[in-house]
This record gives structure tokens, C-alpha cells and sequence, in this order.
């Protein structure tokens, strides 16, 4: 049972990692137009992605 | 989207796309450097193809440091190196690819709800990552009960599981706090606060029997409940998302500005607000008036579509009086300004609208009434638990305390929350799939028992625009007057030439407003115009519609124009009828024009010549008699009207003013999207009496168990996930093609 003592921490690590991930990429404006991009992904050329965060 | 199609609204929009009267250096924000940065509202996006068609028109222009279109919103961010002036000439960039852009302020529309919604979705990331963990955790303590684990594991499961469950619930579960205290400060209840309470008293509860060692702790089912509902609130507000994008647009109107001569003979461009009655506003043709006045000088015609709804331009000179909203059509005009801003005939028309609307906002969703008998049922429920035990049956209080709190836990308007909004955002996600946008929350709930629809006629059933009437006309002449009529803006020049697109357009027409077209030839003058303007006797027929064409050496011709019917209006009309609702036709055109409409699409009920306030008091009556009114109109003068039916439907094509009035906007040249949306209404409705049933029969057979004390943890968490993935896969039915894909 003393496995318990670092793999519940691990595991927590790891979803607060996950978390951190999405809070950031909500932050960097990544869920602001999600219809485009759906569309995006369709287009030739390279697309460079806003450097700027959103208003 | 084919690019067949881009190119044929991209021509379409060309017309309108010449705004003079925006200043869009007012709106550029200057940043580091010398960069400076734009935020455009664009209008007439669809797809993929028009985001990248913009992005790369503006990327090839040297000094376009970053251009973004956003397609969910329909906006444009912007940024440049050099003059902040270049902002006009980018503009003119994009509405050269035949796209309508309007500058706006970022801070002025990022409105609140988009802020709340940001916020829901960051508590809903917070309670899935909690929910998850303590889900982890809790599922090695319901093993544990079986297999035998030892009270010092369980007690360190129990206070990992608070340890990241209490913060959560504290962060995440903010939105219905605040709702359920604002509502409780009110002395009302609402959903909230059976979900606070439950929520905060399992938490509670959980954290004392950690500490006491205990065996059952509900944390799993507190945080698990937050994310379901905190789905539910999500998804609610997303789907109303576009539609509010819509209705933002507004707020960009007002901020037209006005070409205003001062006393010492310079023009200056002032935004509405500095306008004051007295001065002398320059309107140029194909600007829209912005203020009300009377006219100095200058001969024009005037669309006042906006106001009255008549579809033909009226003729404007000295003396008479013009209002804001109006276009101006032909020749430049000065105006004496007699009203700004919320004083003008158009603020007051609005004013109406919200007046009406107001009245209409009493109307209470079906599952607000079922949280009002629901919540009070639920504490009463949970209290008379409470004291039966303690009192009746005679355990200690905190046993008893214990099962009261299992059933405010169970009880839990989980699956009920997301009844509605699942239903809700599948339905929208459908209907804006076929070119219907929904805006209102409660609009499908009231769509789906309607029993009688009232159309207004110019642009609802017609498609607001006059067609050329197809007679006897010689071929000869209708090129010869297209040529003519190829020089002017006027809507019957404009008709003539979508009944000739061939025609060649001829050079040196002299266009007189109000009166007609002329060129010199050699033969003499050739005329193209009204009646009198071509020297034809009066007669005392109907008025309607009408050109004159006179050349020397020529018979005169009349080419006669009507608002012919959307092609599909007839169908339309007998489906609906066929579904047994009653159909009423209302318009403020002429007897003789609504009569011939009423016969050609098969209304028989019809009324001609109303005002505003007659079709307002029309609805009234039809409200008082105990009918459910659908409205389909498109006019301003519809306007007030839209807001006093039970619900309403507008075209997109309808001003903006309308469509914000409206429940419901649909889009294109058909008529069908009425039946389409009726019927996702009425199979809307079914799904959420289900969802309803479904949620409460779940409760009807948990409430008992818990009332008796025999929930545990593991049948809460069991019995409330399998509700609200019942009420989701329900729900889901909806999506699929079936019955309902077809009018």
C-alpha cells in the first residue's frame, strides 16, 4: 500500500498538467473561433498563428 | 460553398459596399512602434474559403504586419506598419472582395456574456480535472468496501479526494453560488439553490466524516455534479453565441458618423453624439441619413424601406422631411437637423419595440416552472427525511442529518439541468445548418405551440425586390431602356437590368431625380422615366409600378414591374396549412397588390393598408382571442409588430433593427426555413418532455431509496451519470436525418 504515497501524487501531477495546458491554451486565445479552425486545416499555405493574445 | 456562389453574393454586395461616412482612422488603435491595429466587422462571411481570400488579399499588402479573421465571430483584427489613414484604403481591400466591413471599438463589444462564458468554461475545466481525480480515488474505496481495505487507506483516499475536491468545488462552483444568493437576497428560489445547497452540505458532510474517520464520504458526487451541470450551463449559452454576434452589430449603427457644414463653409465629420439640432448635415448619394431634418436643398429620392417598408424609392427637395435610417439614393442633400440620436423617429421606433418586447419577456420557460414547484419540493422533502429519522424513528441526529443530505444529493437537478440545454444546442446546431439562426432560449418552447402565423408581404413572402413582369415587350426596347437604366441606382433601372444583362450601357444619360432618365441622339431625345416625365397622358387605373420608355419615331412602351412571391411561397403555405395552422396575411402595401399576392401563394384571411399600430393591435386582438401568433415579417414598421407576437421570424435580409426583434432569422431567397424550423420545434419539444420524464422517473425511484437511507456513495454517483447520459443520448435523437429533415 505504501505505493499509494507517490503514485496518487504522480497521477495528480499529471492531471494538473493537463490542466495547466488547457487553462493556457484558453488564455492564448486557441478556443476563440473554433468554426475556423475546422477550416484551417483545409488550406494550402502555411498559416501563421496570431502572436498577439485577444482583445 | 462553391465558388460560383462567392462570386455571385460577392456581386451582389458590391453595391452596397460603398459606405462613404466612415471614418475608420477614428478606430485604429495605435500600438508600439509605428503599428498600428483595426478591428473590422465583417459581414457576408461563410466558410473557410472567405476567411483565406481576406487573409491573403491583406497579406499581400507590403506593410500588413498580421491579419486574423475570425470566423466564428465574423471579425477581423488588423495590424499595420506606417499611416493610421491607411486604415480606409485596407478597408476598401476587403470590400473590394465584395465583403462588407464595419469598424468597431474591442472593448465596446466584449460584452459580458462573453466574459461569463470564458468563466464557465474555465470552472468547467477545473471540476472535469477534480472529477476525475476523485472519481480515481473513489472507485479504489468502493473496491475497497468489497475487498476489505483498511480504515487508514480509506481515511487517505478520503483526504486526497477533499484535498482536491473542496478548492474545486470552492472555484467552480462560483456561478450557482452567486446565482442562488442573489436569488435567496431576493427572497426567491431558483435551480441554483437546491444545487448550492446540495453541493456545499455533501462537501460538508464529506469533510466531517474524513475527519471522524467515517466510511462513506460524497465528494465524487459533489464535483461530479458541479461539471455535469457546468456542461449544461456551457453549452447553454454557446449556442446562443452567433446569434448574440448578430445582434452586437447593432450597436455599430449608432455610431455612424455625420458630414456636418460649419457656419464658416468647412465640412467636418462628426460622430452623432456632437451633433446638435440647427446644423446643416451633407448627405451624398448611397449614404444613409443619420439624423432627422428637413431638407434645404438638393432634388433626390429617399429608400425609406427602413421606416415604412414601402419598397419603391420616395421622391425628396426642398421642404420636406427626411429621418434617420433612410438612404439616400440620387442627389446630394443638405438637412436642416431637427433630431439626434434617441430623439429621431427611428430611436422612437426602437423605443416601441422594447416596450412591446418587455411584455413579451414575462413569458417563463417550461423548465423555470418546474424548478419553481421543484425546489421547494426538494428542501421539504430533505427536512421532513431529517426529522422522521430523528424524531420518529429515534437515531442520533448526525445519522439522520446524513440521509437528509443523501437525498438533497440525489435530488440534485442534474440531468434536469441539462434537459433543456442539450436539446437546445442540437436543434440550433441544425437549424443553423440550414440557414436559420436561433437567438431567443425560450424561442423553440414558444415556436412549438403556435397554431397561427401572420406574414407581412413586401420581402417576407416577396422577396422585396420588383421584377420586371413578363408581357409583350419588344426585345428591341428592353435593351435599349436597360442601356439607359444602366446609369442609375434606382430599384426599377436596377430591375430592368437584371431582365437584360446583356445590355450594352449607353454613354451621356442624364438622370433627373424623381422624374426619369434622358439622352440626347441624333433622331431626338429617348426618355426613360415616370409617366409624366415622358409625356404620357394620366390615367385612372390602379397606380403600380411602372416605366416609360419614349424614343423619336417610336411607339411609346410600358415595361410594368411586381414583387413577384419567394418561388417556394405557395408550398409553403399549403404545408402549413396543411398542418392545421391558420394563416393570416398583414401588410401596409395597397388593397389591389396584398389581394393579388393573398390569391397567388392561397391566403384567403388578408389585411391592406396597416399601419404599425394597426398591425400591433391586429396581433393584440389575435392574442386576446387565444391565439399563439407566429410573425414573419422583415420591415421596420414590422418591428414592433415581431416583438408583440408570441414569437417571430425574420428574414436575413430584414435591417438589423428587425432581426434583433426577431426570435429567429432565416436566410436566402426560400421561404421554407419556416416549415424546417416549425418542425424542429415541434420535435424539440417531444425530446424535452422526455428528457423531463426521464429525469424524473430517476428521481421517483432514487428519492425512495435515499428517503429510506440506503444510498450510498457508489449508487449515487451510479444512478446520477447514468441520468444525465440517458437525458444527453435522448437528446442526441434529434441530430439525426429522419422526419424531421424533411418540410
Amino acid at each position: 500500500m505504501s505505493g499509494l504515497l507517490y503514485l496518487i501524487p504522480a497521477a495528480l501531477f499529471l492531471g494538473l498538467l493537463g490542466l495547466g495546458a488547457f487553462l493556457w491554451s484558453l488564455r492564448s486565445g486557441q478556443f476563440e473561433d473554433l468554426d475556423g479552425a475546422a477550416e484551417r486545416i483545409l488550406f494550402d499555405e502555411d498559416d501563421t498563428p496570431p502572436d498577439d493574445k485577444p482583445a | 460553398m462553391s465558388i460560383a456562389a462567392s462570386a455571385e453574393t460577392a456581386s451582389a454586395r458590391a453595391e452596397t459596399a460603398f459606405q462613404p461616412g466612415i471614418d475608420f482612422a477614428a478606430y485604429v488603435r495605435s500600438g508600439a512602434g509605428d503599428e498600428n491595429a483595426l478591428n473590422l466587422i465583417v459581414e457576408g462571411l461563410k466558410c473557410g474559403g472567405c476567411v483565406r481570400s481576406i487573409e491573403r488579399a491583406l497579406a499581400n499588402q507590403p506593410d500588413v504586419t498580421a491579419a486574423r479573421v475570425n470566423l466564428t465571430t465574423g471579425r477581423l483584427a488588423l495590424s499595420w506598419k506606417g499611416a493610421r489613414a491607411r486604415a480606409t484604403t485596407l478597408a476598401e481591400v476587403v470590400e473590394n472582395l465584395g465583403f462588407r466591413v464595419m469598424p468597431y471599438e474591442p472593448s465596446r463589444l466584449t460584452s459580458q456574456d462573453a466574459l461569463e462564458q470564458r468563466e464557465l468554461l474555465r470552472c468547467l475545466a477545473v471540476a472535469g480535472f477534480a472529477a476525475a481525480n476523485v472519481m480515481l480515488l473513489s472507485v479504489a474505496v468502493w473496491a475497497g468496501h468489497v475487498e476489505g481495505m483498511g480504515p487508514a487507506t480509506r481515511g487517505l483516499m478520503h483526504w486526497f479526494s477533499a484535498l482536491i475536491a473542496l478548492p474545486a468545488i470552492a472555484y467552480a462552483g462560483r456561478p450557482f453560488f452567486r446565482s442562488a444568493w442573489s436569488a435567496l437576497k431576493a427572497r426567491r428560489t431558483n435551480m441554483d439553490v437546491p444545487i448550492s445547497l446540495g453541493v456545499l452540505l455533501a462537501s460538508g458532510m464529506s469533510l466531517v466524516e474524513t475527519m471522524t474517520g467515517g466510511a462513506h464520504a460524497y465528494f465524487d458526487s459533489a464535483i461530479t455534479l458541479l461539471f455535469f451541470l457546468l456542461v449544461g450551463r456551457y453549452l447553454d449559452g454557446r449556442a446562443r453565441g452567433k446569434a448574440r454576434a448578430a445582434a452586437e452589430r447593432l450597436l455599430t449603427l449608432d455610431a455612424q458618423s455625420v458630414t456636418v457644414l460649419r457656419a464658416d463653409g468647412s465640412r467636418a465629420v462628426l460622430p452623432p453624439e456632437q451633433v446638435n439640432v440647427g446644423m446643416i448635415a451633407l448627405v451624398a448619394p448611397g449614404e444613409r441619413v443619420s439624423v432627422d431634418g428637413t431638407v434645404i436643398s438638393g432634388d433626390s429620392q429617399v429608400d425609406t424601406a427602413l421606416i415604412t417598408g414601402e419598397s419603391l424609392p420616395r421622391p425628396v427637395a426642398a421642404e420636406d422631411r427626411v429621418f434617420a435610417g433612410t438612404m439616400n439614393l440620387v442627389g446630394a442633400l443638405r438637412i436642416r437637423v431637427e433630431a439626434v440620436g434617441e430623439a429621431t423617429l427611428l430611436a422612437e421606433i426602437v423605443r416601441l419595440m422594447g416596450l412591446a418586447e418587455q411584455r413579451r419577456a414575462r413569458y417563463v420557460s417550461l423548465a423555470d416552472r418546474l424548478s419553481r414547484v421543484y425546489a421547494p419540493v426538494v428542501h421539504l422533502l430533505a427536512l421532513g427525511a431529517f426529522l422522521a429519522w430523528w424524531l420518529v424513528v429515534g437515531i442520533a441526529w448526525q445519522p439522520a442529518l446524513l440521509i437528509a443530505v443523501a437525498v438533497l444529493i440525489i435530488t440534485c437537478p442534474c440531468a434536469l439541468g441539462l434537459a433543456v440545454p442539450a436539446v437546445q444546442v442540437i436543434a440550433s446546431g441544425r437549424l443553423m445548418r440550414r440557414g436559420v439562426l436561433l437567438k431567443s432560449a425560450t424561442a423553440l418552447e414558444r415556436l412549438a405551440k403556435i397554431d397561427t402565423v401572420v406574414f407581412d408581404k413586401t420581402g417576407t413572402l416577396t422577396l422585396g425586390r420588383p421584377e420586371l413582369r413578363a408581357t409583350e415587350v419588344p426585345p428591341g426596347a428592353l435593351a435599349v431602356a436597360a442601356g439607359l437604366a444602366a446609369s442609375s441606382r434606382h430599384p426599377l433601372s436596377q430591375a430592368l437590368l437584371r431582365a437584360a444583362p446583356g445590355a450594352t450601357p449607353l454613354e451621356g444619360v442624364a438622370e433627373v431625380p424623381g422624374k426619369g432618365l434622358a439622352l440626347s441622339t441624333e433622331g431626338g431625345e429617348m426618355r426613360l422615366g415616370s409617366r409624366s416625365w415622358c409625356g404620357i397622358a394620366e390615367s385612372e387605373s390602379e397606380a403600380e409600378a411602372e416605366l416609360w420608355l419614349t424614343r423619336p419615331n417610336a411607339q411609346p412602351v410600358r415595361f410594368a414591374f411586381d414583387d413577384p412571391p419567394r418561388g417556394d411561397a405557395r408550398q409553403v403555405i399549403e404545408t402549413l396549412r396543411g398542418s392545421g395552422l391558420r394563416l393570416e396575411l398583414i401588410s401596409g402595401d395597397r388593397a389591389a397588390s396584398v389581394a393579388a399576392l393573398a390569391d397567388a401563394v392561397g391566403i384567403s384571411e388578408w389585411r391592406a393598408a396597416a399601419s404599425p399600430a394597426e398591425k400591433v393591435a391586429r396581433l393584440e386582438t389575435l392574442a386576446a382571442e387565444g391565439w399563439r401568433v407566429l410573425m414573419v415579417g422583415d420591415g421596420l414598421n414590422d418591428a414592433p409588430a415581431l416583438a408583440a407576437a408570441s414569437v417571430s421570424l425574420s428574414p436575413s435580409t430584414a435591417v438589423d433593427i428587425v432581426q434583433t426583434a426577431a426570435d429567429a432569422v432565416f436566410q436566402g431567397d426560400e421561404l421554407r426555413p419556416v416549415v424546417e424550423i416549425l418542425s424542429v420545434a415541434k420535435r424539440s419539444e417531444v425530446l424535452v418532455r422526455q428528457n423531463f420524464a426521464l429525469a424524473l422517473g430517476y428521481n421517483a425511484i432514487a428519492i425512495p431509496l435515499a428517503l429510506l437511507g440506503m444510498v450510498t456513495p457508489l449508487l449515487a454517483a451510479v444512478a446520477m451519470s447514468s441520468s444525465s447520459l440517458a437525458v444527453i443520448g435522448n437528446s442526441l435523437r434529434l441530430s439525426r436525418g429522419g422526419r424531421g429533415g424533411r418540410a
